[in-house]
C-alpha cells in the first residue's frame, strides 16, 4: 500500500475528527452566549416588574377631631387612613380585620398624608384624594407573583384580603404607574418605598473622589515611568509593584482601607470619601497601564521634531505628547472608573453597607453605593426586594454600558494611526 | 475647605504677580532667561505644593491628635479599668455630644469633654486657616523676590514637576507598603492571641467567640485549613468549567469561525468580563443555586442550598472571558509560518491546532490559567452571596463550603473593635490571601517568561 493510499484511507477519519473538534468549539462559544442570555434574561424578567408600582387611590376625609392644626406635624394619620378604608368596606367590623384592611396601604402612606397636610393645613376638615403605594404583598398580588391557587395558609394574603383587593380593582382604585420612586426615594425597610437615590449619590461622590485622586496621580506616575525614569533598579521595582497591585484581590484593598484610613487616621466609617480613596488605589494601576500604552503609541518623530526646535524634555511631553495621547488616556480612565463603579467588596469592609435612609449631602456623610445597595437588597428577606434588586442591577449595568460606550466612542473618534 | 480656597487664591495671585513683573522686566528691554509664564508657574508651585501638603497632613492628623488630647483631659481614673472597646465607645459618645446629639442624661464630665472637643476643633480650624494664610503669603513673597532676568524659572518649574511625578510613582509603593504593614500589624496582634501553629494547621474554624464573660458560646477555633479547603473546592469547580469552555471558544474563534462570527462574538465575551461580581452573586442566588437544587431533587441527590457547585459555576462564567483572552493572545503570538508549514504538509486545521499551535502556545495559556486561579481565590462577592458560612472540611462540591474571602467579609461587617481575635482573624486570613495570590501571580509571570519561545 502506497503512502497516498494510506492517507486516503485515513482521510475520512481525520475529517470526522475535524468536524467533531469544530463542533466542540462552537459548543463552547454557544455555551458562553447561553450563559450571558440566561443572565440578562433572568435579570430582565424579574427586574421589569419593579418598573411599575401598584398604587391605590383613596378618598380621605381629614377628620379635624383626629388631626388638629395646632398639633401638626403630629397627629394620628393612620387612624384617618383606617377610617377612609373602612368607609370603602363598611361590612368589615372586627377590629382585627380593620387593622388588616389598613395593612393594604404602604407604611409610608401616613407620612405622605402628613406631608400633604403640613404643606397645606387648610385641607383639615376636607376630603382629599390620595394615591399611595400598596404594601408589598398586594403589589406582588397585582403583579401575579402570588399564586391565587396556593392553599390559604401558605399564602401571604388570605382569601378575604384578596377579595378586598379585587373589589378595589374592579372599582378602578388600583393603578400601576411608572415606579419613579425607584430612583427618587432613598433606602427603606419596606420594599414598596425603597429607592436608589442615596446609593446613586453615594456612588457619585465615591467616583468623584476616586477620579480626582487616581487620575492626576496615575498620569503623573505613568509619564514619569514612561518618559523620564532612568532604567535602574528603583524604576524596575516601581514597575513590578504597579503590576502586582493590579492583581491584588479587591478585598485586600478593603482591609487596607479599614486598618489605615479608618483605624489609624480615624476617618469616618461608611463615608464615600473613604470609599473613593480605596477605589482610587485600585483604579490607579489601571490608569497607569492605559496611560503608558497611550504614550507609547505616540511616534518618536513627534518627540524628535519638538526636541529639534529646542523644546525641553518636559515641554515635549506636556505640550506635544500628552495632548496627543489624551484620548487613549481618557478611554483607559473611563474603563477604570467603570470597574470602580461595580466594585463591592472593599466598600463592604469600610461599612458602606449600612442601612441609611437619607441621601448623603457630602462625601463625609454615611451612605451606601450602588453595588452595596444591590448587596443589601439581595440579602433582604422580603419578596418585593427580588425585583428591586434586579432593577437596581439593570440601573448599574445601564451606567456601565454608558461609560463603556463613551470609552469606545472616544477611542473610535480620536484614535489616530501614525 | 476654606483653607484650600485661600491657598488657591494665593497661588493664583502668585502666578499673576510674577508673570506681570517678569513681563515688566522684558518690556524694559532686558532679555529674560525664561518666558514670563514660567515665572508665574514657579510662584504657583512654590506656594501651592508645600502648603497643600501641610493642609493634608493637618487634616489627617487632626482627628487622632484631638481625640488623644480630649481623652487625656478626662478626670483622672476614668480610663483606668476600661478596655479598648469601652474607650472607643466612650470616645464615640463624646463625639456625638460634640456633634449636638445628646442621648439621655450623660454625666457632667462627658458634657465637658464634648464641649472641649468642640472648642479644640474650632481652634484647630482657625489655626489651620491662619497658618495657611501666613505660609502662603511668605512663600508668595519669596517667589516674588526671585523674579529677575537671570532667574532660571523654567528649570525651577521642571524640577518641581519632576519631583511631583516621582511622588506620584512612589504612591504605588506606598500602597504596597500600606497593605503589607496593615496586614502585618493586625496579624501580629492576632498571633499574640492565637498561636501560629493553631492558625496554620488547625482543622477547625469556629470564630464565634463569647463577647461577654459569662456568655455561653463556642470556645473559638482558628484553624484556616478548612476555610482554605473550601476556597480550593470552589476554585476547582470554577476551573473545571471555565478552562475547557474558555480554551475551546478561543480556539474556535481564532481558527475556525468565519470572520463575521468572530467580530461579533468577541465583544460578547468582553461583556461577560465587565459584569460586576455582585451581579454574578445575585445571579447565583436567584437562578443557578435553585436550578442545581431542583436537579438534585429530581435525581434524588441531596444538594445543599448554597452548594459549592453554584458558586463555582457562576465564578466560571466570570473566568471564561479571562481565560479565552489569554489563550487568544498566546495563539496570536505563534508565528504564521508554523501554521502555514503545517497546513502545507497536509495536516488538517484540527491537527495543526492540536499538534503545532497549541504546544507552542502552552506557556502563555498556563500563565493565563494561573492568573485565573489567583482571581478565583481572591474573588469575593460571588462567594459571599452564594457560598456558605460554616467551615467544613470536605471535598464534596454538592456540600456547602466557606471561603477565605467570605470569612473576611463576614468577620468584619458591622464590627469596629480592633482587639477581638474575631476581627483580627480576618486580617490574618487577608495576609494568607495576599501571600497565596501574590505567589501564584509571580509564578505565572515566571512560567510565561521562562518557557516562552522567542520567534524571529
Amino acid at each position: 500500500m502506497t503512502t497516498s493510499e494510506a492517507v486516503k484511507k485515513s482521510l475520512a477519519a481525520r475529517n470526522r475528527k475535524q468536524v467533531l473538534f469544530k463542533g466542540v468549539g462552537l459548543g463552547a462559544v454557544a455555551l458562553a452566549f447561553l450563559m450571558l442570555v440566561v443572565l440578562v434574561g433572568s435579570l430582565l424578567s424579574t427586574g421589569y416588574k419593579a418598573l411599575t408600582q401598584t398604587h391605590v387611590t383613596l378618598e380621605v376625609f381629614v377628620d379635624p377631631e383626629v388631626i388638629a392644626a395646632e398639633k401638626l406635624p403630629r397627629g394620628n394619620f393612620k387612624k384617618v387612613l383606617q377610617a377612609s378604608m373602612q368607609s370603602l368596606f363598611p361590612e368589615v367590623s372586627s377590629s382585627r380585620e380593620q387593622r388588616r384592611l389598613v395593612g393594604m396601604l404602604s407604611n409610608g402612606a401616613q407620612f405622605e398624608l402628613r406631608d400633604m397636610i403640613v404643606d397645606n393645613p387648610a385641607l383639615i376638615g376636607k376630603s382629599v384624594t390620595l394615591t399611595v403605594p400598596t404594601s408589598d404583598p398586594y403589589d406582588q398580588l397585582n403583579k401575579e407573583l402570588i399564586d391565587r391557587e396556593t392553599p390559604e395558609q401558605n399564602r401571604r394574603l388570605n382569601d378575604l384580603e384578596i377579595e378586598w383587593f379585587d373589589q378595589l380593582k374592579s372599582a378602578g382604585a388600583i393603578t400601576s404607574p411608572l415606579n419613579t420612586g425607584l430612583i427618587t426615594n432613598s433606602d427603606s425597610r419596606f420594599p414598596e418605598l425603597a429607592g436608589l437615590r442615596g446609593a446613586l449619590i453615594g456612588s457619585f461622590w465615591a467616583l468623584f473622589v476616586c477620579f480626582w485622586i487616581s487620575f492626576p496621580l496615575g498620569i503623573g506616575a505613568a509619564i514619569y515611568l514612561e518618559e523620564f525614569a532612568p532604567k535602574n533598579r528603583a524604576s524596575d521595582f516601581i514597575e513590578v509593584n504597579i503590576n502586582n497591585l493590579a492583581a491584588v484581590p479587591s478585598v485586600v484593598f478593603g482591609l487596607l482601607a479599614l486598618a489605615v484610613f479608618i483605624g489609624w487616621f480615624g476617618m469616618p466609617r461608611s463615608a464615600p470619601l473613604v470609599g473613593g480613596m480605596t477605589l482610587a488605589l485600585m483604579t490607579m494601576p489601571t490608569i497607569i497601564i492605559a496611560t503608558r500604552a497611550a504614550l507609547k503609541a505616540i511616534p518618536p518623530s513627534i518627540r524628535e521634531a519638538a526636541l529639534g526646535i529646542g523644546a525641553s524634555r518636559q515641554q515635549v511631553v506636556f505640550h506635544h505628547v500628552l495632548p496627543l495621547a489624551m484620548p487613549g488616556i481618557l478611554t483607559g480612565t473611563i474603563i477604570g472608573l467603570a470597574q470602580a463603579l461595580g466594585e463591592t467588596a472593599p466598600l463592604l469592609l469600610i461599612g458602606m453597607n449600612a442601612f441609611i435612609a437619607a441621601a448623603p449631602g457630602s462625601p463625609l456623610d454615611s451612605s451606601t453605593a450602588l453595588p452595596t445597595q444591590i448587596f443589601i437588597w439581595a440579602d433582604s428577606p422580603e419578596r418585593g426586594f427580588v425585583s428591586r434588586t434586579s432593577a437596581a442591577i439593570l440601573v448599574l449595568l445601564g451606567f456601565l454600558i454608558i461609560m463603556n460606550s463613551l470609552a469606545i466612542f472616544l477611542r473610535n473618534k480620536f484614535e489616530r494611526k501614525w | 475647605m476654606i483653607a484650600f480656597i485661600v491657598l488657591l487664591l494665593f497661588a493664583i495671585s502668585g502666578y499673576i504677580l510674577n508673570r506681570i513683573s517678569a513681563r515688566a522686566i522684558r518690556d524694559g528691554g532686558t532679555r529674560l532667561h525664561s518666558v514670563p509664564g514660567y515665572h508665574g508657574l514657579f510662584s504657583f508651585f512654590v506656594v501651592f505644593v508645600p502648603v497643600f501638603v501641610l493642609i493634608l497632613l493637618w487634616l489627617a492628623l487632626q482627628g487622632p491628635v484631638l481625640d488623644a488630647i480630649v481623652m487625656g483631659r478626662l478626670p483622672p481614673g476614668t480610663l483606668d479599668d476600661l478596655g479598648t472597646g469601652a474607650r472607643q465607645l466612650l470616645l464615640a459618645e463624646i463625639k456625638s455630644i460634640a456633634g449636638g446629639r445628646i442621648f439621655g442624661q450623660p454625666e457632667d464630665w462627658k458634657l465637658a469633654a464634648g464641649q472641649d472637643l468642640v472648642e479644640f476643633r474650632e481652634f484647630s480650624y482657625e489655626a489651620l486657616l491662619i497658618l495657611t494664610a501666613i505660609f502662603s503669603a511668605g512663600l508668595l513673597i519669596y517667589a516674588r523676590r526671585k523674579v529677575s532676568s537671570e532667574f532660571r524659572a523654567r528649570h525651577g518649574v521642571e524640577r518641581i514637576v519632576s519631583g511631583l511625578m516621582i511622588l506620584c510613582s512612589v504612591v504605588a509603593i506606598f500602597t504596597t507598603i500600606g497593605i503589607i504593614a496593615s496586614l502585618l500589624v493586625e496579624t501580629g496582634k492576632f498571633l499574640a492571641l492565637v498561636p501560629l501553629s493553631e492558625f496554620l494547621f488547625g482543622l477547625n474554624w469556629e470564630p464565634q467567640i463569647p463577647i461577654r464573660e459569662d456568655q455561653i458560646a463556642a470556645e473559638g477555633a482558628f484553624g484556616w485549613i478548612p476555610v482554605f479547603a473550601g476556597t480550593l473546592v470552589i476554585t476547582v469547580v470554577a476551573l473545571l468549567v471555565a478552562v475547557p469552555v474558555g480554551l475551546m471558544s478561543a480556539i474556535y474563534l481564532n481558527e475556525f469561525a468565519p470572520r463575521r462570527v468572530r467580530a461579533s462574538a468577541k465583544p460578547v465575551l468582553e461583556v461577560l468580563a465587565g459584569v460586576p461580581t455582585v451581579v454574578y452573586g445575585f445571579f447565583a442566588v436567584l437562578v443557578v443555586a435553585p436550578a442545581f437544587r431542583g436537579a438534585g431533587d429530581a435525581l434524588g441527590v441531596a444538594v445543599s442550598p448554597n452548594t459549592a457547585l453554584a458558586a463555582g459555576t457562576v465564578m466560571a462564567i466570570m473566568l471564561i472571558p479571562f481565560i479565552s483572552s489569554f489563550t487568544d493572545d498566546a495563539l496570536a503570538a505563534v508565528p504564521q509560518a508554523l501554521r502555514d508549514g503545517s497546513l502545507a504538509l497536509g495536516a488538517t486545521r484540527t491537527e495543526t491546532m492540536l499538534k503545532v499551535l497549541f504546544p507552542a502556545a502552552i506557556p502563555g495559556i498556563v500563565g493565563g490559567i494561573l492568573l485565573a486561579v489567583s482571581r478565583a481565590i481572591g474573588e469575593t462577592m460571588i462567594v459571599v452571596m452564594a457560598a456558605g458560612l460554616i467551615a467544613k472540611l470536605t471535598i464534596n462540591p454538592l456540600d456547602s463550603v466557606t471561603t477565605v474571602t467570605v470569612q473576611i467579609v463576614t468577620l468584619l461587617i458591622g464590627d469596629t473593635s480592633f482587639d477581638s481575635p474575631k476581627t483580627l482573624a480576618a486580617f490574618a486570613l487577608g495576609m494568607m490571601l495576599f501571600i497565596v495570590t501574590l505567589a501564584i501571580n509571580v509564578l505565572a509571570v515566571r512560567i510565561v517568561r521562562k518557557y516562552r519561545e522567542i520567534y524571529e
